[in-house]
């Protein structure tokens, strides 16, 4: 049975179920006084939720579990024997056969899996017909029951309140689950990556080519340094030069001077410069800005600007963060209580004596926060520095030098053929990992930061 | 009679199209104590506002008539609101210390005023101003505390500090005490008898007897009209307008 047509059966169940609850309540309610604690739909409802719930549920346990019993069942095929030992080969001819019993492929590159083809399409048909059948029947089964529940006593309300409860908090532990498992599988090839190259000389090493990596010490040319060096250099210093007063000032511009209809356009206009795609403002860096950066360098006597500088990179990504740093700013500026402002200017002060002294300072802790996570952002943010940074890693304070970063050296990592277990493609993991642990950290300050600063004022 | 501190003729003020004030006509003179009493929404702040030209932060709001301070039209486009604002001070309703120290809180006027040329010269106005203010014993061991750290009657004391610092000639107070407790609000009402005289004040409160006990005349509003006007005496014992009588008995407000 196909899973559409599954699908359609339970739901027809369900609508079945819904109507016969609220037929069964409306009857039992006909000619009664009594106030009743659910309405015929609160019953409808419930029939309906336990008659798609369990064979759902199923499903998707069923959807993890059942291509491990299909393989399971080829493998005692006599046919199967002569299937090579554990490893890449068998695997190979294993997905071959899969995509020819599914009809996603035509033509096979081994003998073996085309003899395996139709038994893999047996068992697949088989499985698919137990898991149909389990699931029509849980659906009934789960129906019937709660059909037989449906009485004036029955507070369906309340059933029905808590599966919506439940759903809901399915919906938000997926999202933390799955960015668990993301975090997880990083631990795991990070931990493989420290198996072969020391914590200390991949955090503290100045070296930093992975092009030519010597087997028997392949961390010498594995030191991080000079990537973290680049991506603070561009994401926390150059990025933030251009983007903490522009940002600032704008958001001062907007909360204490710009009137509410110059106001209405500017401010959604800011956000909606975030909503550029990042890529965008990696081509501009690439071909507009960084041509002009080493031009610039050239002619103030920089023989070696790079085409490829930190700056050029840097700047970009500031103008990126302006629309961020401006409405965290904002925020913060707007959540400082007017009585402070009237009360600066009623001693006398100017506006912009009362932004100065007395506005900025209280916002300064949200301002601060608000700084952090666009730092986060910066250096995490990929698209920019690919286009636009160099790949070759060198320690260097010159803004006209090319820099590397490390969501740079990942993508160079991990494009490019190399095998998946080398130490320098599980380089990226551990790289990623501290990438992922430091923006972490900067969140959590920040959040903090923030947090405290909201209830200072509440 | 002294000649006026402030003069008030013809006032209307304007919220977009509302009138919130109409026709108020007042003077108030160097040594005494004002009080504005009235329902709520009958436009006593939007009043004393006007005379700070603080209504001039409300894009909407709009004044007319004159008001003078020492025979100056304050609404001269000569007029320089930041000197103004230097001499008429303001307590808000809400103590609003700044997020600083408690010198810094004092030294703020001053400093933007440049009154002072030498360090030791503002250390004496910080001091002079919390002593008149009533908070210096309270307060001096601990100046460099936040202001915020204060109590809410100590906080209202360090506004009135802070707004003497700039030794103005006129302190507006819209309702100091309201979110004071009854001995705060002793402290406040003992300062206001202290600084009277050498400022002249004007007190919005909702408090008849707070009015009684600090003011020598009185000013009821009602729904934008000054209603009566004269000796806080007279206005409670024996007000002349019906709407005067009904609102100091209690019969609305
Ligand atoms: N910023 C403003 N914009 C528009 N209308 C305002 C504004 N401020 C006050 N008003 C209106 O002006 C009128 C007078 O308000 P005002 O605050 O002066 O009253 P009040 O006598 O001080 O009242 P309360 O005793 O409650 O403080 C009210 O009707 C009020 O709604
Ligand atoms: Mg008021």
């Amino acid at each position: 049975m196909s899973g559409l047509s599954l699908v359609i059966l339970v739901i027809g169940l369900a609508l079945i179920g819904w109507l016969a609850g609220r037929m069964r309540a409306a009857a039992f309610r006909r000619g009664s006084t009594r106030r009743f604690s659910s309405q015929p739909v609160h019953h409808g409802w419930f029939v309906a939720l336990w008659t798609v719930g369990p064979p759902l549920v199923f499903l998707a346990i069923w959807a993890l579990t059942s291509p491990a019993l299909v393989t399971d069942a080829v493998l005692a095929n006599p046919a199967a024997s002569q299937l090579p030992p554990p490893g890449f080969d068998r695997a190979s001819i294993l997905s071959e056969a899969r995509s020819l019993a599914q009809g996603r492929s035509y033509g096979a590159f081994h003998e073996l899996a085309r003899t395996l083809a139709p038994v893999y399409a047996a068992a697949q048909s088989r499985f698919d017909w137990i898991a149909s059948g389990i699931a029509l029947l849980l659906a009934f089964a789960g129906g019937a029951f709660t059909f037989t529940r449906v009485g004036p006593g029955f507070a369906a309300r309340t059933q029905v309140e808590r599966v919506v409860m439940i759903l809901l908090l399915t919906a938000s532990l997926i999202a933390i689950l799955t960015t668990m498992g993301i975090v997880a599988s990083l631990l795991w090839e990070a931990g493989r990556f420290f198996r072969i190259v020391p914590a200390w000389e991949f955090l503290f090493g100045t070296h930093w080519s992975p092009q030519v990596i010597s087997a028997r010490d392949p961390g010498a040319s594995l030191g991080a340094v000079p990537l973290f060096w680049g991506t603070f250099f561009i994401g926390a210093v150059i990025a933030m030069v251009v983007a903490i007063p522009f940002g600032l000032m704008s958001a001062i511009y907007l909360t204490q001077y710009a009137r509410a209809s110059t106001r209405r356009w500017i401010k959604p206009t800011l956000e909606m410069l975030a909503g550029v795609p990042t890529v965008v403002y990696g081509y501009f860096a690439a071909l507009t800005v960084a041509p002009a950066v080493r031009q610039l360098g050239v002619s103030i006597g920089i023989a070696d600007a790079s085409s490829e500088s930190a700056l050029a990179a840097g700047l970009v990504m500031g103008i990126m963060i302006i629309p961020f740093v401006s409405s965290m700013a904002d925020d913060s500026l707007s959540a400082v209580p007017a009585a402070m402002r009237d009360g600066s200017l009623a001693m006398g002060a100017t506006s912009s004596e009362t932004i100065r002294k007395v506005l900025v300072p209280a916002a300064l802790p949200g301002v601060v926060g608000g700084v952090l996570l666009a730092v986060s952002r910066a250096i995490g943010e990929t698209m920019i520095v690919v286009m636009a940074a160099s790949g070759v890693a060198t320690l260097t304070a010159n803004p006209f030098a090319s820099t590397t970063t490390v969501t740079k050296q990942i993508v160079d990592l991990l494009t490019g053929e190399a095998e998946f277990d080398s130490a320098k493609t599980l380089a990226a993991f551990a790289l990623g990992l501290t990438l992922f642990v430091i923006t972490l950290l900067l969140n959590i300050v920040a959040l903090t930061v923030v947090k405290r600063y909201r209830e200072a004022y509440e | 009679m002294t000649t006026p501190k402030i003069t008030a003729r013809n006032v209307s003020v304007y919220y977009g199209a509302t009138r919130a004030i109409d026709d108020v006509s007042i003077d108030v003179t160097q040594d005494e104590v004002v009080a504005f009493i009235g329902p709520s929404g009958c436009g006593k702040s939007t009043f004393l506002r006007t005379l700070n030209r603080m209504n001039d932060t409300v894009p909407s709001a709009r004044v007319e008539g004159e008001i003078y301070l020492d025979g100056e039209d304050i609404y001269a486009p000569s007029m320089d609101v930041v000197q103004l604002r230097a001499r008429v001070g303001m307590v808000f309703q809400k103590p609003n210390p700044f997020p600083k120290s408690i010198y810094e809180n004092v030294a703020y006027g001053p400093r933007i005023h440049g009154l002072t040329h030498a360090k030791g010269e503002l250390d004496d106005i910080v001091e002079g101003s919390l002593r008149r203010a009533g908070l210096w014993d309270e307060v001096k061991d601990r100046l460099t505390d936040s202001g915020t750290a204060l109590s809410g009657g100590q906080q209202q004391r360090l506004c009135i500090a802070r707004a003497i610092a700039v030794d103005p000639e006129v302190i507006l107070m819209d309702e100091p005490c309201s979110a004071l407790d009854p001995i705060a609000t002793a402290k406040i009402e003992e300062l206001i008898h202290e600084l009277k005289g050498r400022y002249a004040i004007v007190i919005v409160t909702h408090n008849m007897q707070q009015a009684a006990r600090v003011s020598q005349r009185t000013a009821f509003f009602h729904l934008g009209h000054l209603v009566e006007f004269g000796a806080t005496s007279d206005i409670f014992t024996n007000p002349r307008a019906e709407r005067t009588k009904d609102y100091i008995t209690g019969r609305y407000g």
